[in-house]
């Protein structure tokens, strides 16, 4: 039997980390500058979290690091797009390449390291009773989860009801009228790049630390930072709509995990068991979910005639005519 | 004016003044000599870099680096690995570069090459020839196979760029995974050699000649598995540069690179184009992959690139997306990627990758500004 519960309370454990890496990219998207390094800047936080667990065994110390080195990485990006005026994309894609290279280099070895202490899971008391979302929502879940119950609705206030939130709209729609306003475009794209990079390296932090701890070199991350920055466009740059996806793409990750478990499924005999080869098309899943949410988007985007902020991608040149 | 919020702030002292001051301007004209001398100073600093890197993490740079050398170029045995390792890398390379004119973001070359592995395999394996097949009919039809899996891997992101305006970068790198997948299930199962996570060996007739298979004729050939595959790169270079830089269609290519709106105005058929050119990439990409098996591996497994597909991205932006600079590109990669199999830690050559792609990127402002130096 597949225990559902339990499928979707590792779905919303391992959501999260999707989750802190959308909403980072959705702060730099909104001012304007794209950062396809997530899965880099990922895999550079689950890196450093982990050595930094196993070496002074302090893993809130090692997420620390994690947000700190990820950010740092991410600087590298705000400096070559915003200032030196790359292609972003190109930008993005290199920060990939430097975070999963350093990262295997730096991180060698970690794999045998051993136990290490890592984040401690918290049962909510009253909470933790509620039929069925009580087990799934509130129980055994690491301190992560719940941060992440927190950071959507205050991404979402913070975006779209607070000042800041209106400038950091600004600068990604309209730079030049923005620094007209008098706002700083440049620091604030730094700030949210920043801000970006910190969240994918406590995304990164919180797979080795509590999702499915442990350094096993690219295969930590395995892609999820790109089915981030597909959330982001999914999302059409809303937090709460990413929220849904991240959490839906976690539970699907549980899933496929568990499906090749059991010798019957829904009654029959589950062919996954028997053919266990089979599971290569499980593993697709996700990856073809993705394909298909973005086409989804697509069209209600084409619809709607909602896109992405209008100065996605464009350096912002200041005393140039332009939007 | 651009350049102040770049100028550097001399000393903030109020007695003494910095000597020189320093302004950055815009350039208006680029000298024809200085991208190359950009793409190698960013080569340099790159490696400087990484050293320092290196350094860090408890290695001693120059001893690497001596190894890198010795191992890649050091003697006729060694090239002969760097130029098969450089092989695919000008085929991907090249199926970049030709994406990325049109700004059209090909992130999966590595899926396309996998599939031409597996369209090449499937002529063998299916079995769509017979095992006997002389080579002339085989080889030919393992690379057309090859290409039409890649240019449909390639089609399938670019028709859903092309009618859904779906970002391509994602699609691609999504059918990345799939394909890798795709290949696992079938040397799992199906083509399986006894249970192992390989198909069996292919038939001689199924390899690409090799210089050593002429060892009889010239003795120096001996040894020497450097194989057709790069002649592929070499044709297919000139052919990328006929198509971008003599053909109508890559005249159409670039101004849709250039000014996608202007292109639009001028009546260029952006959709048809965007399918188009994803099935040539996709397709060149493919032809990659069949001649890595058909030249290297012999067989379909699961490794089967080296990263190849990605460093492609990194080669095409280094080479300018010049396709005949990619030809060189590719053999500098390929001697990475051959001499950094023995370094530890292993991520060595990746890591340096990914530095010299962000040097290169990095470097590029300088085509763009200029930095003076005068004195006060």
């Amino acid at each position: 039997m597949i225990d559902w519960i339990a499928i979707l309370q590792a779905g919303i454990a391992s959501g999260t980390v999707l989750l802190f890496a959308a909403i980072g990219e959705i702060m730099a998207e909104r001012s304007g500058v794209m950062n396809l390094g997530v899965e880099g800047m990922m895999l550079i936080g689950a890196m450093t979290a982990y050595r930094t667990a196993v070496t002074i065994d302090q893993p809130w110390v090692g997420l620390l690091f994690a947000m700190l080195a990820a950010g740092i990485l991410s600087l590298l990006h705000a400096v070559v797009s915003i200032h030196f005026q790359a292609d972003q994309v190109v930008s993005g894609l290199a920060i990939n390449f430097v975070g999963i290279g350093l990262s295997m280099v730096l991180g060698e070895g970690l794999s045998k390291a051993g136990a290490v202490s890592l984040l401690p899971t918290i049962t909510v008391p009253l909470l933790s009773q509620i039929p069925v979302l009580g087990p799934i929502l509130f129980t055994n879940h690491n301190p992560m989860t719940y941060l992440g119950y927190a950071l959507t609705p205050a991404a979402w206030f913070y975006i779209h009801r607070t000042r800041p939130g209106l400038h950091l709209r600004a600068v990604g729609e309209h730079p030049a009228a923005a620094d007209a306003m008098g706002i700083n475009v440049y620091r604030l794209r730094y700030g949210y790049v920043f801000a970006g990079g910190v969240l994918a390296g406590l995304a990164g932090g919180t797979i080795s630390l509590a999702v499915s701890p442990g350094w096993f070199s690219e295969l930590t991350t395995s892609g999820q930072g790109w089915i981030a920055i597909g959330l982001v466009i999914f999302a059409q740059w809303n937090p709460w709509r990413a929220a849904a996806g991240a959490y839906m793409f976690g539970a699907l990750r549980r899933l496929i995990l568990d499906l090749q478990g059991p010798q019957t499924l829904l009654g029959f005999a589950n062919p996954f068991f028997y053919t266990p080869r089979l599971g290569f098309f499980l593993q697709m899943l996700p990856y073809a979910l993705v394909i298909l949410i973005l086409f989804i988007g697509s069209r209600e985007a084409m619809k709607k005639r909602v896109g992405a902020p209008a100065a996605l991608g464009v350096p912002y040149i200041r005393g140039e005519r332009g939007t | 004016m651009t350049g102040q919020e770049m100028s550097a702030n001399p000393v903030g002292g109020q007695g003494w003044q910095f000597p020189f001051s320093i302004s950055i301007e815009p350039r208006l004209t680029v000298p024809k000599w200085l991208p190359a001398l950009i793409s190698v100073g960013s080569l340099g600093v790159a490696f400087v870099i990484g050293g320092i890197v290196l350094a860090v993490a408890g290695g001693n740079p120059l001893a690497i680096y001596a190894h890198l050398i010795r191992a890649a170029f050091g003697d006729i045995g060694v090239f002969n690995d760097t130029l098969v390792k450089a092989s695919p890398l000008m085929l991907v390379g090249l199926a970049c570069a030709l994406a990325f004119r049109m700004k059209l973001w090909n992130i999966g070359a590595e899926g396309q090459f996998f599939l031409g592995a597996w369209g090449a395999s499937a002529v063998v394996l299916a079995p769509i020839l017979p095992r006997d097949t002389p080579a002339i009919l085989m080889i030919p039809t393992m690379m057309l196979a090859g290409v039409a899996c890649g240019a449909l891997w390639g089609l399938i992101p670019g028709f859903l760029k092309a009618k859904f305006n779906v970002n391509e970068i994602i699609t691609t790198l999504m059918m990345n995974y799939i394909a890798v997948s795709w290949v696992l299930f079938w040397v799992f199962g199906e083509w399986s050699e006894s249970g192992f996570q390989m198909s069996p060996m292919f038939p001689r007739n199924a390899w690409l000649p090799r210089l050593t298979d002429y060892a009889a004729q010239i003795p120096q050939f001996a040894g020497l598995t450097l194989h057709a595959g790069i002649l592929f790169g070499l044709i297919v270079s000139v052919v990328v540069w006929f198509i971008t830089s003599r053909s109508r269609w890559g005249y159409e290519i670039r101004l849709i690179g250039d000014n996608k709106e202007a292109a639009r105005y001028a009546g260029v058929d952006i959709a048809r184009n965007t399918m188009l050119l994803m099935m040539v990439s996709g397709g060149i990409a493919g032809l990659a992959g069949m001649a890595e098996i058909a030249g290297v591996v012999h067989r379909l497994q699961g490794a089967i690139s080296n990263n190849y597909g990605f460093t492609g991205i990194i080669i095409a932006w280094l080479a300018k997306l010049n396709p005949f600079a990619v030809i060189l590109v590719s053999v500098l990669f390929g001697g990475l990627i051959q001499a950094g199999r023995e370094i530890q830690p292993s991520g060595v050559p990746r890591m340096l990758q990914g530095i010299i792609l962000f040097c290169v990127i990095a470097g590029d402002v300088l085509l763009r500004y200029r930095i003076q130096i005068t004195r006060r």
